[in-house]
């Protein structure tokens, strides 16, 4: 109980600390490389859901794939850090972080002390099975033709990938 | 065993949320808007991972590999369009991109 308390503590400290590193550094590469971490606290969460194939996924899909990618591309445009405009844009900057706020404010109130709040709907972990086996049956049998669907998805990516980033189109 | 209360990961999945949508709303770097747009879905991901295991449905966790599989699909043609739109315009920064102002 305790264990999970401060496994919890630490994973969500770290989880909102990279997050407010990732959009506040300058250099877009240290912004990738906090979201990195980001993704492995989100890992670790998953992890204390019981979702064990859901954290291996996070890692791998997240902070391998999707990393890499933007990695490469920031490589292969050879940003610089961005230039602060912060006097120029400080009316807009305050006005949206004013917006966040208030939308945070709404979302965590729904969330707590709403109509309904989350936990008289679930009041504890019920499903200690988030193996690639349950995750494996719910998908091949009940979610298969959306699983199907989903490749659909990647090669439309795949062949609009190839295609934008041709030189001479037609 | 005892498990902590849903609303600790909803409450922190609300925070991470809303950091990166000011992040969406701040920032001028494509890339750097975009990887913010990333963390938005994962925190909705969240969610759909604490809903799933504390309910006993599988239904969340599916939704959450769809979700990963459109973020990659998203990364792969958003990041095209970063490097196509660097080609023509030599910036990523999204004020300086005025094709579609009138």
């Amino acid at each position: 109980m305790a264990l999970q308390t401060v496994l919890f503590s630490i994973l969500a400290a770290m989880a909102v600390i990279s997050a407010l590193m990732v959009v506040t550094r300058k250099s877009p590469i240290s912004a990738t490389m906090f979201l990195v971490m980001h993704f492995m606290t989100l890992g670790g969460l998953y992890l204390t859901l019981h979702a064990q194939f859901m954290a291996v996924i996070q890692v791998l899909v997240y902070a391998g794939a999707i990393m890499v990618l933007v990695v490469f591309v920031i490589m292969l445009l050879n940003l610089g850090k961005e230039e602060s405009l912060s006097d120029r844009v400080t009316s807009r900057e305050s006005i949206s972080v004013g917006l966040a706020m208030i939308l945070g404010g709404v979302v965590i109130y729904a969330f707590t002390r709403g109509l309904h709040p989350a936990s008289t709907v679930a009041k504890e972990i019920v499903n200690r099975n988030g193996t690639i086996e349950a995750v494996g049956k719910a998908l091949f049998t009940t979610y298969v033709f959306p699983f199907e669907m989903v490749s659909m998805i990647l090669l439309a990516a795949a062949v609009g990938a190839v295609v934008l980033t041709k030189r001479h189109l037609a | 065993m005892l498990s902590l209360p849903i609303e600790y990961y909803l409450v922190l999945s609300a925070v991470v949320f809303l950091i990166g949508m000011a992040g969406v709303l701040t920032r001028r770097n494509a890339i750097i808007i975009f990887m913010c747009i990333e963390l938005m879905l994962n925190s909705v991901n969240l969610t759909l991972v604490a809903f799933s295991q504390y309910m006993g449905d599988m239904a969340g966790q599916i939704l959450v590999l769809l979700v990963m599989t459109v973020a990659a699909a998203e990364a792969a043609v958003g990041l095209a369009i970063v490097l196509s739109l660097f080609r023509n315009k030599q910036t990523v920064y999204l004020d300086e991109i005025n094709l579609l102002k009138w």
